[in-house]
Order: structure tokens, then sequence, then C-alpha cells
């Protein structure tokens, strides 16, 4: 047969892929008995701790680590950035690890790392980011880079023929991740050419030849695992100092474990960085609401790196558009991968800017999306299905009101959307599956699950297309001495695992047919398995049990790999969401309060419905979070940051969040796209629903996330001085 | 854990231990309180070298020989490796590290392990046998309310004494009592739908 094996089964035919499962890790995590890197002890385990560089930006001069070697308890010092490394000595922001302690218990490796005298010739410093750059100094200074200069079409005619022009400024501030289990690792060295690594990371396939690389390693001598993994985000893809610092202060200390633990003010300080990014904005239509003409003059930073370009506008073919990009290169952590990397920043400037032009012609927003529709190529049909989708479960155009709440007393209400895609395709994935003769079957993948269920899909997969039950199957993930496969970023794991499961599936069960076959005095094409039973298609007496089955296998265990990619279409890129808000402002207080958010959300064929809508909700509540109370807070004198605990960089909290809706979109036009990621795209829109709900609230826009109260009051007393709202 | 750490059972109680060592004051590694007496009452002033501190966790008795500033949770994690309690903002701000001490809901990075003796500490590692799940436990996992599960045995703590004391939950009295706990993955919507469930069997049960 000419026709290809790899496709996803019908509706009809699918028994796990689509239902409702609970999490398979579900069970060991509640019961508080998952062990995470950080709660590993193993036997004669050190504590790494380190000396932080207080400023922006220094140069060591001097070290002396005499006193902290010589204090009981203390079992190795290593200098990680030294005055005489040249270039290395040279620090970029404060909090940079200078030099580890490794000592018998955590208290002993503070006292140490107190005892350590180091000295640093202070240089020029820059943490700030909000303020708009002046081009022409901008290309002069060593702060920033003029990142692009674009133009599509011809703006300046175009916003001639607009009939109405907004203009105005959008913009997020450099957030944090927040991990609730903080960057680290356990190093021990089983013999002095081997490194063995428990490790919190996103990335278990890649990390150990990462680490390797560092320390002069073969990447084969780099044994990792790790069973969970407490939150990533993206801050958890790559090599950390304190990861490299740890497997020294093991050798050095002759071999034995030691764990170094971010604290969690160096977590919020260096662990973590989402760009910032601002932007002034002009656009321009025709009175009936006809989008023409985009401007910009955008700036934003996530470090020593800058925060690299925009594309703005986000997800709009404006057909004439005209911008700038300046990065700030400053001294602040640097920049990690944040959920959706660049898309909440680019969707807050985009969708805050429509929005408001929509408001100066008077329109709906939701109409003016849907007058604009066409601007939404390749995905128009997709957001404009999901706009309809949205408005039911939002009843949108039965509360919309025009911008300004007139209800009477301080409390407004207000309505807002906004609309993102992302990729999602899946990754490069290997599943080794094993059907032994004694009927249990076994999966080893290199891949993770932090936290979106990956284990949950994976067994989905293979029980259905298997035909047994998924608590039959054995999962082993989580080690680099599993089949190769790829980092959890990017919104690529599901499309990668699932697909490469799905093959591995389709394939043992073709061989087992072919070995099952003459027992039954049948053809191996015409066999399946339902239920736990092989047996002849339309013939459902005629077979045997999955046991008696396997037993056909003679004493050889049946191993397949499947891959991803592969034969067949089973994985794709690009979806398309809206998410709405409703929400609450205090004009007294300026305090913002989510009443209800919608998200309706596309991601191809659905495997685990429970799991992707959490991954929605999640993104929601992050959402709301970086919204309303996220911000890492610099002081320019000091160029440090000023919330390091959690405290003062506040996430949301339970009672935060308000009603929360999540509507997949699935069945037919979905489905046959195959398998799409979903961890990122959710979290794009709720920054800019949530912005927008607030200037329909009060009247004006809040220019910068987060809306907090103080912003909220200073731009209604603003939009008053101004002698009116827009 | 090495020898010193581990006390063998010298069949001295602890109380007879402490005058001991309280008199013989050149124990190398393991010191008793400094007796002190202020304004008439003796006060027992203990570290800052390490002190023999026995807790009571999950029903089992755990000795170990801890300097004073050790905090529960600490003690737990790294010295008993009961490790449901995650040291998270380590300052009594997000609830990750949630045990009951006699019943009550407490912070466990906020209380040093030798105040902790002589108390029934319960962590979510002792709600249930190995292999059973408690039914808060099991709520968790119904409403699929975890997801990198780090803030998850603090919060299923937060929640079984919250549902003790709320049978049947307002949304504004789970926004308060279970506003100490914070979640990174955004799980809040899976717990209030724990909540509920637990109320639904409260209900129940107390209906019949």
């Amino acid at each position: 047969m000419a026709e290809n094996q790899y496709q996803w089964p019908d509706a009809s035919k699918r028994k796990l892929i689509g239902k409702r499962m609970n999490r398979v890790d579900g069970p060991v995590k509640a019961s508080g008995r998952a062990k995470y890197t950080y709660d590993i002890v193993r036997p004669n385990m050190l504590y790494g701790d380190s000396v932080k560089c207080p400023y922006a930006h220094a140069r060591v001069t001097s070290i002396d680590t005499s006193a902290a070697e010589k204090m009981p308890g203390v079992k190795a010092v290593h200098v990680i950035h030294g005055p005489n490394d040249g270039a290395k000595g040279e620090v970029f922001w404060a909090g940079t690890d200078i030099v580890a302690v490794a000592a018998v218990d955590e208290p002993t490796a503070r006292d140490a790392v107190r005892a350590i005298k180091v000295e640093y010739e202070q240089l020029p410093h820059l943490v700030l980011n909000d303020k708009e750059p002046n081009l022409a100094e901008a290309e002069k200074s060593e702060w920033y880079k003029v990142a692009s200069k674009e133009s599509v079409g011809d703006a300046n005619s175009a916003f001639q023929q607009s009939e109405v022009i907004h203009e105005g400024r959008y913009g997020s501030p450099v957030i944090t991740h927040c991990c609730l289990e903080t960057h680290g690792s356990i190093a021990e060295w089983p013999d002095p050419d081997h490194l063995f690594l428990h490790i919190s990371t996103q990335n278990v396939p890649g990390i150990g030849e990462q680490v390797a690389k560092a320390i002069d390693l073969p990447a084969s001598n780099v044994h990792v695992h790790q069973d969970h993994v407490g939150g990533g985000f993206g801050s958890k893809l790559g090599l950390d100092p304190w990861g490299v610092a740890a497997a020294q202060l093991s050798k050095k200390a002759g071999g034995v474990p030691v764990k170094m633990m971010l604290n969690r003010a160096t977590e919020l300080e260096t662990a973590g960085c989402r760009p910032s990014a601002y932007a002034r904005v002009k656009v321009g239509a025709k009175k009936d609401g006809t989008l023409l003409a985009w401007e910009s003059y955008s700036w934003g930073s996530g470090g020593p790196g800058g925060g690299g370009s925009l594309a703005i506008p986000y997800v709009w073919k404006v057909p004439n558009q005209q911008k700038q990009h300046v990065n700030v290169v400053n001294n602040i952590g640097p920049a990690r991968a944040w959920r959706a990397p660049n898309h909440p920043q680019m969707c807050v400037i985009t969708m805050g800017a429509l929005d408001d032009l929509a408001a100066k012609l008077g329109m709906d927003t939701f109409d003016f999306v849907k007058k604009n529709i066409d601007l939404l190529d390749p995905r128009s049909k997709i957001y404009s299905e999901e706009l309809d989708v949205a408005n039911e479960l939002m009843q949108w155009k039965s509360r919309w009101h025009p911008r300004g709440d007139k209800a009477a007393g301080p409390v407004k209400q207000g309505l807002g959307l906004a609309l993102h895609t992302w990729g999602g395709r899946g990754h490069s994935s290997n599943c080794d599956l094993s059907i032994h003769p004694d009927g249990s079957v076994e999966i080893k993948m290199g891949t993770q699950d932090i936290g979106t269920g990956t284990r949950t899909s994976i067994l989905t997969v293979a029980a259905d297309t298997l035909g047994i039950p998924m608590e039959a199957i054995n999962l082993q993930i989580g080690d680099n001495q599993y089949p190769p496969d790829s980092a959890s970023g990017g919104s690529s794991t599901i499309g990668g695992v699932s697909s490469a499961t799905f093959r591995a599936a389709t394939d043992a069960k073709k061989q087992l047919f072919a070995k099952v076959a003459p027992a039954l005095n049948a053809q191996p094409n015409e066999l399946e398995v339902v239920d736990g039973r092989v047996r002849v298609a339309g013939n459902p007496d005629h077979g045997l049990s999955w046991k008696d089955a396997c037993s056909k296998l003679g004493a050889q265990t049946l191993t397949v790999r499947g891959t991803n990619p592969g034969e067949g279409d089973l994985t794709n890129s690009g979806v398309g969401g809206v998410q709405m808000a409703d929400v609450s402002v205090d004009t007294e207080t300026g305090i913002v309060k989510i009443n209800k958010m919608v998200a309706v959300q596309d991601c191809g064929l659905v495997i685990s419905p429970k799991q992707a809508e959490s991954q929605v909700l999640g993104a929601m509540i992050m959402g709301v979070s970086y919204a309303l109370y996220e911000e890492k807070v610099m002081d320019q004198t000091t160029g440090t940051m000023l919330n390091t605990n959690m405290d003062n960089y506040r996430l949301a909290g339970i009672g935060d969040v308000g009603e929360l809706v999540v509507r997949l979109m699935g069945g037919p036009g979905y489905d046959e796209k195959g398998v799409i990621g979903i961890g990122e795209p959710p979290t794009v829109s709720p920054g800019a629903a949530i912005s927008n709900a607030v200037a329909n609230a009060i009247g004006v826009r809040v220019p910068y996330l987060p809306l907090t109260p103080d912003r909220v009051l200073a731009a209604l007393e603003a939009g008053q001085s101004e002698g009116g709202r827009a | 854990m090495s020898d010193q750490d581990s006390p063998k059972d010298s069949g001295i109680s602890r109380r007879k231990f402490l005058k001991i060592s309280a008199i013989t004051t050149s124990a190398p590694f393991v010191l008793g309180p400094t007796v002190l007496e202020v304004a008439g009452e003796e006060v027992h002033v203990f570290g800052p070298g390490k002190v023999p501190i026995t807790l009571n966790v999950n029903g089992k008795r755990l000795t170990a020989n801890l300097e004073p500033r050790f905090t529960l949770l600490d003690a737990l994690r790294e010295k008993f490796e009961v490790t449901g309690p995650k040291r998270v903002c380590d300052r009594g701000t997000c609830g990750a590290c949630t045990v009951l001490i006699d019943n009550k809901t407490v912070y466990a990075c906020s209380v040093l392990a030798i105040e902790a003796q002589g108390r029934q500490i319960v962590t979510t590692d002792g709600l249930a046998p190995q292999g059973k799940l408690h039914p808060v436990s099991a709520a968790f996992v119904d409403n699929d309310a975890q997801q990198c599960g780090f803030c998850t045995p603090g919060f299923v703590m937060a929640t079984r004494a919250f549902v003790d004391k709320h049978p049947n939950a307002t949304p504004d009295e789970i926004a308060k009592g279970l506003g100490g706990n914070f979640c990174r993955c955004g799980t809040y919507a899976g717990i209030k739908g724990a909540v509920a469930q637990l109320s639904g069997s409260q209900q129940q049960k107390g209906g019949a």
C-alpha cells in the first residue's frame, strides 16, 4: 500500500487521544513524594554558595580566600572571576558569582562566603531602560545600538490618506521568571573522568554537553538525570555559571556531591530576565476603520546583549509601515527566553495602539478587528472563528461600551481583547519502545516533563496506538542516557514526543502482528488490538490476550525506535488565539481587578485536553501576573535590583485571577493540522487584553505594564489634565 | 550524613543529657544549653554549636545534631530527607513549605527546628501511607491542580486545613484562606476545582 501509515487516527477511532485523563505524575506530585533536584540528598553531600558582585559593572581587583579556606567544614573554594583573568575579571551585572565555596552544610557555606574578601574597581553602569533614547545620541552611545530600521509600502502618504490618526506610548518592563524551584544542580564525580549531574533544567538531553564543553570533558562523560523540575518558563535551557562552579567544587573536594541551588534573591536578580519593550506608535486609518499606516520608534533591553529586534506591528500586516528599534545595552542580568519570547511585549504595543485607534474611530475593537481581518493573513479565518467563540463566552457584543464606563461610582468596568500567534512545531525526538515476551511494555525517551503533561501525552499516544491501558506501559524519561531528545522550549515538546511515540508504537504493533498472525491463522494486516486483546478485525472472538500475543515473540524482546521528524505530517506550526478580559478599576485607589478572562486557542490536534487546558489557564494566570504586578525594579544609583524577594516581586495569587474560561478549537479544520504546541501562545495576549480592558473602563490608556495603582492614578490624572478622554 | 550528625541512643534521657552537657562544656561538636539566670528564672541558651534536636515528623521520631539556626524546613529537607515541604521564598511569603504543627498550618521556613521539638509535625509526605492518596491530594489530581508541582505540597497542606475550617467555602473565603500560597505555573483554577470537589464531599458527609 502506498498509503502513508503514519496518520493520526480519525476522531471515531481515538480511544485515549483527546480524552480527559488525569496527569500520570499527579499522584506523586500531590503527595509530596516527587523528587526535584532541590530535594535530592546524596551521601556525603556538600553545600555550595558563592560571593556575588554587589556592583552592576565592575572589575575584580583582588580576592582573599585564605580565611574561608581555614574555616572548619569548608571543603573547597573556587574562583570564578579572578583579578588576573583578563576580560573575565570584568563583570556586567550585580549578582554575578565571583567565588564559590563548598562546605559541610549551608550555614557553614554562608559563613565562608562572608569570610572572603573581594575588592572591585567600579565601572560606569546603566540599569534603567524605560526612558526613550534620543536616536541621534543613541547612534553615538555605547549604551544603545540601533537594531533595525525598516519600511513597508509608503507610510508617509498612507498617513496623509488617513482620516483618523492616533499616537501613543506602550510598553512592558523587564520581568523575571521566578521559577519556584530555583536554578541549580548537584554535581559529583564517580571517578576522575566522569561527572554525574542532578540538575534543574528544561534541557536534560543537551545540558550535559554544555557543561562538558565548559570544563573540557567529553560530552559522553557527563551523565544527567532529572525526574521533575520546579518551573523553567524558558530560563532553564542553557548553561549557568553556578552549574559549572558546582562541578569544579566537587572535583576540588575529591568528587563528593556538591549541591548548589540559588537562593531566592539571586534567582530573581540573575537567573531570569524577560527583555523590556517600549514604543512610541502612530497609527492611521480611514473613517470606516480601514487600517492604513503604522509608524513606531521602539526600544528595550534584556541586559548586556540588548533585547533583540521587535517584529511590530505584531500579527497585523499593516500595508504601510515605518519603524526603528534601538537596543538598550545595560547592566542587568542577561536576557533569557521567557515563555513566548518577545511576543507578549510586541502584542502589548500593537494591540494597545490599535485599540486606541479603534476608540478614536468610535468603533468597538471587535468590529475594528473584523473590519481588517484580511490583514491577519494567513490566520484570518481562524481569528474570525475564534473571535465569534470568544464573543459568545464573554457576551462581548452585548456588554461592550465605548471608552470610559459611564456608570456612577468610582469603580469602572471595561472589556479588552487581543490576539496572538506562535509556531510550535514538534522538535527532534526519539522514542525507544520495547514489547517484552511477558507482555510488559517499556518506553525510554531522553525528554523531560516540565509540568506540561509530557509523560501523560506520551503514554496517551502509546496506549491509544497499541490498544492497551496507559498503566500497562512503563515510561522512563529525564536521563541523557535514554534516546536523544530536545530541550522543552518554544512549545516544541508535544509535537516532537507525540510524533516519535506514535511512529514507534505504530511500528511495534506492526511487528508484533507479524509474529502473532500465524497463531491466529491470519495475515498481519488483518489484526487489530482492542481493549488489550489482539484479534482478527471483524471477528472479535478470534484473538489472544495481549500477554498471550506477546509470548509469540519467543525469547526476543521487540524494540523499535520512532523518530521525529519522520514520515507523515504528524506535527505542524502556526496557531491563532484570541483572548478577552473583563476588569474593574477603582479610580480612587487605582486597583485593577480581573473579573473574567476568556481564552480561545487553536493548537491543532489535542492529545491531552485536560493538560492542554491547564497550559492555557496557567498562561492566563501568568498573564494576569505580568499585566498587573511584575517588574524587575532596578535602582540606577546602586545598580541593583530592589525587589529581590517574593513579597516585593509579587505574583498573582488565587484571589487575583477572576473567572477563567478556556475553549480549545478542535475538530474539522483544526485536527487535521496535526499536533502543535500550546505552552507559549496563550501567554501572549493577556497583557494587551487586560491593558485594553483598563483603557475601556477608565477612558485613558495606562501606557506601560504593570498596571499598578500608581500608574493607573497617574494615567487618570494625565487624562484629566489633557482636558478630555480619548 | 556523617556520624557526628546521628547521635546513637545512649540510654540517657534528653533532659539528663542537656544537664550533663551543660556542665561538661568540653564536648567538641555538640553542646547543650548554657544556663543563665535572668530575673530569677533559668534560661537555657543553645548554640552557636550543634545541639541534639528531636522532631516528631509524620509520626516518626527523628533526631539530629544541628546548629540552633537551622530552620524546621532545612532540618526536614536536608537532614531527614522529608522533602514534601519546598524551599521557595525562604521568608514566609509563598507557602511552599507549609506543614501542620499540632494541626495548625505553619510556614516551616519561619520556624526554627529547635522550637518545633515536642510538637506533632505533619507534611504532605505523611498525609497518607505510601501508595495511597489523601482525599485532598486526590482532589488536586482530579482537577489537574498541579503543573510543575513545586508549590503543590504546600498548597495541599494549606487546602487541607482550609477545607476543614470552611467546608462550604465562598470564592472570597478561598481568596483569603489560600492567599498565603503562590503558584508560578498558574494552577489556581484547578485548586479552586479541588476545593469545590472537597466541599461537595464534605457536604455529602454532612448530609449523610
